[in-house]
């Protein structure tokens, strides 16, 4: 009796392990890549590092174009991404009648929205707003001159505004979960039509939830390269982009042409890893700010 | 406006619907409230608008294939006229400066993916900047396109170019299979370990450890895998080629590893505690009921995990652009390189030219991926999901 219940606390002992050692296998991985890419690229994490352009065919220099395309990247994209995901976000918890079939084709959207591959992105990037949108413009505005119907950084970050679209959503719908009925009802009920209530009770009170979304979707806009690939990302420019018109640099898509396309691998390890550790950073500490805001949501939500 | 539809139905002594009580006691009607709501609900529509923008967008550009037989002049048209706007950019200064870096590094390109050299000519054709194929032939080009869509070779930038699928599909299958082998055991462990065996405060700390997982860029994991995973991996097992299914496999699972692991621990939580509490009044250790009771109850949860896990292997671009060496082979052999679907889309879509044969297969193969990732979305959503309350709710 005493062996057979010894020998279940074994059984135990070893079922349990595995499952924490497949947990503890997971964040090791995350640790070595971690400290691989920071070990290799704290060397250049200089200010010169982050200011100046790339020289000698990039061989050398900075990466100072490369952060600035992001970061226009990024604010392009979440100028076209966060009015139009807070305002379904707004739909789906204000309006929609749960379980609608209109609500649920929407949510339905939205998680398609979040699945498909980046990649598809950059090809609808380059048939519809390249092909079609851009080409149409050209031929309204410029006479057939070619101006918008060609890679750059407006369509780029149209692109990414679609992908990070159900990000946003789902971020603003979560937070304005969190706001009690009581309050849209006391508004309600002192006369305020809906719109006033959503503007002036529901809105203020989920600027945090948008926040949250907004980084989120920022961090992932920054992370990705497949949907710019085709629709904007530059090879290397000597100037920054001064218009809407001009392509630009990506510090992924810096990362992926350092590291497979260009002449000297090797030589340019150091500024590969330089360039990796700046977007991990880049990506890591806007996510680090979500969790915390998203923390302290769901914490409010509680109390 | 319905609300006065619905008042004056009430004065006409229709029957009026229960749900709406309190319509009856709202204010008059306003404009900006009318204009606000038509607005949001519009802007709500967007997100089904661009899904099935995608759809008719990124099938049209691969439409041509299936077409050459009508509309044959308009077609030819088209493509003389694209081909004349592309012709200013090609001519333009500027660009060539951009680019200048580029081409001259082209040889190089060569010589860097050369560690393959045994794999045949393929891959060094598909690398060279491609020659334009005429204009005049397209419509004959696409015919015969069609043709080697169901062949062994993917040769698109060659004087007879072959658009075989069948190398890509079997190592976009391969791909997926190494990375959920090694990545859904580890997952859905792991998830079982937090959501049930860890003490809470260990689950707080593991649990979004692992889901930062998610925020590392697909980039920054396909350059781990080239720099770092890739030789380590041939030094333990000692294979020949470097950059191969197997560390592609590894380094997307890397990427599937947080969804797989969300999902399913959001399902464990879902499995009501009673079930936990029975099983264990009923005699049964921890482990045993973890194993044995929450893990079946949580199925339908995970296989929709697996799938969404898929569906994200399937499509990844970047780490198979860096690290499965992209050569379109046949083999099973998980050490051999291979190109899978979404990279060749990555790779080779800058180079091609618009309007091309090889461009509108490009397109095919975007179509293909799209309606797979759409497909497995849906089972996941509708299928895997009802199944659960079902099975949860014990009907």
């Amino acid at each position: 009796m005493i062996f057979k219940k010894f020998k279940q606390d074994a059984k135990g002992f070893i079922f349990e392990g595995i499952t924490l050692l497949s947990a503890l296998i997971i964040i090791a991985i995350l640790v070595v890549m971690l400290v691989v890419i920071v070990k290799g690229g704290k060397s250049m994490f200089t200010w010169e590092f982050l200011s100046t352009f790339p020289t000698e065919g990039m061989t050398k220099g900075g990466i100072f174009p490369a952060i600035f395309g992001t970061a226009l990247l990024v604010i392009i994209m979440s100028i076209a991404a966060v009015p139009f995901g807070t305002i379904t976000a707004i739909y789906l918890t204000e309006y929609a009648k749960e379980n609608s079939f209109i609500a649920r084709s929407i949510r339905f959207a939205v998680r398609t929205l979040a699945v498909i591959p980046s990649i598809i992105y950059g090809l609808f990037g380059l048939g519809f707003f390249i092909k079609f949108v851009g080409t149409g413009m050209d031929s309204i505005f410029t006479g057939g001159q070619l101006k918008w119907g060609q890679p750059n950084i407006l369509w780029a970050s149209l692109t990414m505004a679609l992908l990070t679209l159900p990000v946003v959503i789902v971020s603003v719908e979560e937070a304005l979960k969190t706001i009690p009925r009581d309050l849209r009802e006391a508004s309600l009920a002192l006369g305020a039509t809906k719109w006033q209530t959503i503007r002036k009770v529901v809105l203020p009170g989920s600027y945090s939830g948008i926040m949250t979304g907004t980084i989120l979707a920022v961090s992932r806009g920054a992370g990705e390269v497949a949907p710019i690939l085709f629709t904007g990302a530059a090879y290397y420019l000597a100037t920054l982009p001064h218009s809407l018109s001009d392509q630009f640099m990506v510090l992924g898509y810096h990362i992926y042409i350092m590291s497979t396309q260009s002449a000297n691998v090797d030589q340019t390890l150091p500024i590969q890893f330089g360039t990796t550790l700046v977007l991990l950073l880049l990506t890591f500490s806007l996510n680090f700010t979500a969790i915390i805001l998203r923390y302290r949501i769901r914490k409010k939500r509680i109390a | 406006m319905d609300n006065f539809k619905k008042i004056k139905d009430l004065f006409k002594n229709k029957k009026p619907n229960p749900a709406d009580k309190i319509d009856i006691t709202r204010k008059r009607f306003r404009w900006s409230d009318f204009i606000a709501e038509k607005i949001i609900k519009s802007v709500a529509f967007l997100s089904i608008t661009i899904i099935i923008l995608i759809f008719i967008f990124v099938f049209r550009e691969s439409f041509p294939i299936f077409n050459f037989a009508k509309k044959e002049k308009p077609k030819t048209e088209q493509v003389s006229n694209t081909q004349e706007q592309y012709g200013v950019e090609t001519t333009a200064p500027e660009k060539q400066e951009q680019y200048g870096v580029e081409e001259t590094t082209a040889p190089e390109k060569q010589e860097q993916y050369g560690v393959q050299t045994t794999e045949d000519t393929t891959k060094g054709e598909s690398f060279t900047p491609q020659e334009v194929t005429e204009s005049g032939s397209t419509t004959d080009n696409n015919k015969s396109a069609l043709k080697t869509l169901p062949t062994k070779v993917w040769q698109p930038v060659s004087d007879n170019p072959r658009y075989g699928l069948l190398p890509l599909l079997i190592g976009t299958i391969k791909i997926t299979l190494i990375s959920l082998l090694f990545a859904g055991p580890l997952a859905i462990l792991a998830a079982l370990y937090t959501s049930v065996f860890a003490p809470k405060r260990l689950k707080e700390l593991i649990k979004p450890t692992i889901e930062m997982l998610a925020g590392v860029p697909s980039v920054v994991i396909g350059f781990f895998a080239l720099m770092v995973m890739a030789t380590f991996l041939q030094n333990l097992f000692g294979y020949d080629v470097r950059l191969n299914s197997f560390v592609g496999g590894i380094a997307m699972g890397l990427a599937a590893i947080p969804i797989i692991y969300t999902i399913t621990e959001d399902a464990l939580t879902a499995v009501p505690k009673t079930y936990y509490e029975a099983s264990l009044a009923l005699g049964a250790s921890k482990w045993q009921t973890a194993f044995f009771v929450i893990l079946p109850a949580a199925t339908p949860g995970i296989f929709a995990a697996i799938l969404l896990g898929i569906g994200r292997v399937f499509g990844e671009t970047m780490i198979a652009l860096m690290a499965t060496g992209n050569a379109a082979m046949m083999g099973l052999n998980p050490f051999e390189s291979v190109r899978t679907l979404a990279a060749t889309i990555g790779a080779e879509m800058a180079e091609v030219v618009f309007g091309d044969t090889h461009y509108n297969v490009l397109f095919l193969i975007g179509s293909m991926l799209f309606i797979f990732t759409f497909a497995i979305n849906a089972i996941a959503e509708f299928w895997v999901k009802g199944k659960l309350m079902k099975k949860i709710q014990g009907k």
